[in-house]
C-alpha cells in the first residue's frame, strides 16, 4: 500500500509515477510529484519506480482564469 | 464612411511618459461636452498604483453614496497601469475598466487585452474617465498624435461591435499599416437590451487584415457604455516603441523578458500549449476532473465533451500566426478562427474572423447549456461579441433558463415560442439574436441576469422562488464563471467571498484544495484566500495579464520549490517585482507587492459598503455551489458522494438519495459559515465583513472619507472575541 495525497492506494511491484497518474486520471500537464519529499522531474515519471509504503504527493499547479 | 460631424474638441499639452506614468488623467463629460486634465499625485501612485486602483479612486471621487449604474455621474474609467505598454514582457497590454455595475449595483472591474490601454497612456493619459450622458450617440476620439480630444456625432445606425470597429479603424487610419496605431472600444445593441453588456477593445491584425476584439466582458460595462450613448471610444497614437514607457532600467526589463520568452518557447508545447490552442486547453482537463459545468452546473462531466476538446479547436484556429494581443507577447494565446461563414442572424453568409472561443465561452455557451458543437459555439461567440454580450454571464444565465424550462417553470407561451431545453441549438441561438435585437420581452428579462430572473419568474410566471434560489448560480448579482465549485470548500470562497461576485480572477483553488489536499484546515483555506486574491489583483493595478504567471512555469519550478510555494511560481513572482522596479525605479519586495494589492482590495471593499453593499449578507452562496441539489446530480457520482457522506460520519446505507442530499447540505452549510469567519479574520475584517479601522491604518488607506464610511457600519457585536 502507498499513500497518494494522503489517501491509500494499492501498490504492485514495478508501479511507476506514470502508472499512478494514469490510474488516478490526472491528465493536467503541469503536475509536480514528490516521493517521500523528494521531487521527481517530469521527464522521469515513466521510469521512476514507487516502492511499497511510499508517500507520494501529486501536486497540480493552479490553473483556471 | 462620410465625414463625421464634430460636436466638441479640446487640445492638450503633450507629455513624456516618466517611469510608466503619464502623471495625469483625462476627464471627459459626454453630457456637457466638457474636458479636464487631473494630476496624478505621488500618494495616488503609492496607494492606488494604477489600472483598477486608479479607476476606483477616480470613481470614488466622482460618485455619491446613492449613485446608481444609470445615473449620469456613474463613470466608465479605463486605465492601464505603470507596466501597461511595455513590449519586453509577455502579456503587458492589459487595461482595466471600472464602473458601477447594473448587475451588482456596486463597483465592478473588468480587464481586456488589445491595444487601447497602451495607446491611451502613450497619448499622455494614465486613465480615461467618462462621465455624463450624451443626448445622441457619440464617438470620443483621443488623438494622441495631435494632442486633442474630439467628440463626434455617431453616424452608425448599427452600433454592433464589428460594424463600428471595422469602420472606425478605416476612418481614422491613413492607410492599412496605420490601422495598427488605432484601438476602438465598442459594444453593441445587446448591451443596451441587457445588463450583460461587454466592452470590446480592438487591435488591428495586419496579417489577417482585420480588427480583432478582446473583451472586458464582465459586470455590464457595455451596458453603462450604451447608457451614456457612447457608440465608440477611439484612440490613435503612432510611433510606439520599446522605450515608449520610459522605464527606469531598460536592461533589467529586457533581461527578465528574455528569460520568460525562452521558457515559453522551450516549454509551452509540453505544458499548456497556449500558443497552439489558447485557454481551451482547459476544456478536456476540466471535464476529466468533473469541473466542466454541464447543464447549469448539475454535472462536471459529459460523454460528448470530446467534441469540444482543445484538439478540435486547435484545428479550427488558424495556426502559425503570432497571436499576441499586444506587442511582444510570445504566449500568443489570442487564438482566432478565420473565414468563418455565419449561418444565422443579420450577417448570415458573411465570412468573418472570430476571436476565440476561450475556455469560458466553450463552457458557458457550450457544455453548460448542453451544446457540444464547436461550430455553434464559434457562431455564438461571434454574435455575443458583436452584440456586446458577455459570454460568461449569458452562458450561465441561459443554463439557468434551460433548467427552469426543463423543470416546467417556463414554457413556449412564456418564451414566445422558443423551446429552451439544454441542447436546443436553434432556439438558444435565436435567444441570442433576440437579445441583440431587443424586440422580445422574454429575452429582455433573461438579459437582466439570473439574480433578477429568479424574482421575475416567480412574480410573473409563478415559478417556485425557493427552488430557483438553490439552482441560480449567481452571487452579488452576477453569474458564476465556468467552473464547478461544489467539491472545493476553498473555491466556495474563491467565488463567493470576493469583492465583486463569482468571477475566477481572485482565486482558483480547486486543485490545491480538492486534489492536492494542501488546504486541510479553514485557516489554510483562509490563508490561500488572502494571498491569491491579493496576488492576482496586482495584475490589475499594473496592466499585465495573469496567464504568463502560471500558465507557463520554469522547468525546475517543481524541483526547486515545494507545495504551495511551487504553486505561487516564485521565479515569476520575482519577475513581477523586478519588472515593477525596473519600470518605476522603486524598490519593492514581493511582500510589498501584496500590500499594494491589499490597499486597493480593502479600498474597494469599503467602496462597496459606501454604495450599500459590502457586508456579510452580500456574501451568500447558492446551494448548487456547495453540493448536489437534485437526485440525478448525486446519482451521476453516487459512489463519490456516498463516500463524501461517510467522511462526515454519516452512513449512507438505507438512506434515500433525497435524504443523502439533505444530510450533505446540513453538513456543508455550517462549513460555509466557518469559512466565512476564517477568511474575514485573515483579511482583517470584522464578523460582518467590514475592514477594521486597524486594517485601514495598517494599509495607510485611513483617509477621513474612508474611515467615515467604515465607522458608520462598525458595531460592537461584530467584533471578534479574543
Amino acid at each position: 500500500m502507498i499513500k497518494v495525497n494522503g489517501e491509500e492506494m494499492q501498490w504492485r511491484p514495478g508501479l511507476t509515477v506514470k502508472d499512478i497518474l494514469e490510474a488516478k486520471r490526472y491528465i493536467f500537464p503541469m503536475i509536480g510529484v514528490w516521493i517521500n519529499d523528494k521531487p521527481i522531474p517530469r521527464d522521469k515519471f515513466e521510469t521512476t519506480i514507487v516502492n511499497d509504503g511510499d508517500d507520494v504527493k501529486v501536486i497540480h499547479m493552479i490553473c483556471g482564469g | 464612411m462620410n465625414k463625421m460631424k464634430l460636436l466638441a474638441e479640446w487640445e492638450y499639452e503633450p507629455v513624456k511618459i516618466q517611469r510608466g506614468y503619464a502623471g495625469r488623467t483625462l476627464y471627459v463629460n459626454v453630457g456637457g461636452f466638457s474636458f479636464k486634465e487631473k494630476p496624478v499625485s505621488e500618494d495616488m501612485k503609492e496607494k492606488f498604483i494604477g489600472g483598477r486602483g486608479f479607476g476606483l479612486k477616480l470613481l470614488w471621487d466622482a460618485v455619491k453614496d446613492t449613485t446608481k449604474w444609470n445615473d449620469p455621474e456613474n463613470e466608465l474609467v479605463i486605465s492601464g497601469g505603470p507596466l501597461c505598454g511595455i513590449t519586453q514582457y509577455p502579456g503587458s497590454g492589459k487595461c482595466y475598466t471600472v464602473f458601477i455595475s447594473p448587475l451588482t449595483e456596486q463597483t465592478y472591474d473588468s480587464n481586456a487585452g488589445g491595444h487601447f490601454g497602451p495607446l491611451l497612456k502613450f497619448s499622455g493619459w494614465d486613465a480615461l474617465e467618462i462621465q455624463g450622458k450624451a443626448d445622441r450617440d457619440v464617438i470620443v476620439f483621443i488623438d494622441g498624435d495631435n494632442n486633442k480630444v474630439e467628440i463626434y456625432e455617431s453616424p452608425f445606425e448599427d452600433v454592433n461591435a464589428f460594424t463600428v470597429t471595422e469602420a472606425l479603424h478605416e476612418y481614422f487610419a491613413e492607410n492599412e499599416e496605420d490601422k495598427r496605431n488605432i484601438s476602438v472600444v465598442s459594444t453593441g445593441k445587446g448591451a443596451e437590451n441587457s445588463y450583460w453588456g461587454c466592452l470590446n477593445m480592438s487591435f488591428y491584425d495586419l496579417r489577417r487584415k482585420a480588427p480583432r476584439l478582446k473583451q472586458a466582458g464582465r459586470g455590464g460595462g457595455g451596458t453603462v457604455f450604451r447608457n451614456k450613448k457612447l457608440a465608440a471610444i477611439v484612440v490613435r497614437k503612432r510611433g510606439i516603441g520599446p522605450t515608449s514607457n520610459n522605464p527606469a532600467d531598460l536592461s533589467t526589463l529586457q533581461k527578465v523578458g528574455l528569460k520568460l520568452h525562452k521558457e515559453i518557447r522551450d516549454l509551452d508545447d509540453q505544458q499548456n500549449k497556449m500558443r497552439k490552442v489558447g485557454t481551451p486547453h482547459l476544456n478536456e482537463i476540466m471535464n476529466e476532473y468533473h469541473l466542466l459545468p454541464v447543464h447549469n452546473y448539475k454535472f462536471g462531466q459529459h460523454p460528448e465533451a470530446d467534441k469540444i476538446h482543445s484538439e478540435v479547436f486547435g484545428k479550427l484556429f488558424t495556426q502559425g500566426i503570432p497571436d499576441g494581443c499586444w506587442h511582444g507577447c510570445s504566449m500568443a494565446c489570442a487564438k482566432a478562427v478565420d473565414g468563418f461563414e455565419l449561418k444565422t442572424g443579420p450577417l448570415k453568409g458573411k465570412k468573418v474572423t472570430v476571436d476565440g472561443p476561450e475556455y469560458e465561452t466553450c463552457a458557458g455557451l457550450g457544455s453548460n447549456i448542453g451544446i457540444f458543437d464547436p461550430e455553434w459555439i464559434i457562431e455564438a461567440n461571434f454574435y455575443a461579441d458583436h452584440y456586446g454580450i458577455d459570454t460568461i454571464s449569458s452562458g450561465t444565465g441561459f443554463a439557468f433558463v434551460c433548467e427552469c424550462y426543463e423543470l416546467g417553470f417556463l414554457n413556449k407561451d412564456i418564451t414566445n415560442g422558443l423551446e429552451l431545453k439544454f441542447g436546443s441549438k436553434d432556439d438558444l441561438m435565436e435567444l441570442i439574436h433576440r437579445i441583440g435585437r431587443g424586440d422580445d420581452e422574454f429575452a429582455r428579462i433573461v438579459g437582466l441576469g439570473v439574480h433578477r430572473m429568479k424574482k421575475i419568474f416567480a412574480e410573473k410566471y409563478g415559478a417556485p422562488f425557493e427552488v430557483m434560489e438553490k439552482i441560480g448560480m449567481e452571487g452579488q448579482g452576477i453569474e458564476v464563471s465556468e467552473y464547478v465549485p461544489k467539491e472545493s470548500v476553498a473555491q466556495w470562497g474563491g467565488y463567493f467571498l470576493t469583492l465583486k461576485g463569482p468571477q475566477h480572477d481572485e482565486a482558483w483553488l480547486i486543485f490545491m484544495d480538492r486534489i492536492n489536499k494542501q488546504l486541510p484546515t479553514f485557516e489554510d483555506k483562509a490563508e490561500a484566500l488572502h494571498y491569491f486574491p491579493n496576488f492576482r489583483l496586482w495584475f490589475s493595478l499594473v496592466g499585465v495579464c495573469k496567464l504568463p504567471w502560471n500558465d507557463i512555469e520554469p522547468a525546475d519550478n517543481v524541483i526547486k520549490y515545494k507545495g504551495i510555494e511551487a504553486a505561487k511560481v516564485p521565479e515569476h513572482v520575482q519577475n513581477y517585482v523586478d519588472l515593477f522596479n525596473a519600470v518605476t525605479g522603486k524598490n519593492i519586495t514581493k511582500e510589498e507587492l501584496i500590500i499594494q494589492s491589499e490597499q486597493v482590495y480593502n479600498f474597494q471593499r469599503v467602496f462597496q459598503l459606501r454604495l450599500g453593499k459590502g457586508t456579510r449578507k452580500d456574501h451568500y452562496i447558492p446551494l448548487r455551489a456547495i453540493g448536489p441539489v437534485f437526485p440525478d446530480e448525486w446519482e451521476a457520482r453516487a459512489e463519490y458522494y456516498d463516500n463524501e457522506l461517510k467522511a462526515t460520519g454519516i452512513d449512507p446505507e438505507g438512506l434515500t438519495t433525497e435524504e443523502k442530499i439533505k444530510k450533505l447540505q446540513e453538513y456543508r452549510l455550517p462549513q460555509w459559515e466557518q469559512l466565512v469567519d476564517a477568511v474575514y479574520k485573515r483579511r482583517g475584517w470584522n464578523k460582518n465583513g467590514i475592514p477594521t479601522i486597524e486594517t485601514l491604518e495598517r494599509l495607510g488607506i485611513d483617509y477621513p472619507e474612508v474611515v467615515e464610511v467604515v465607522k458608520k457600519h462598525l458595531k460592537p457585536e461584530d467584533e471578534w472575541e479574543e
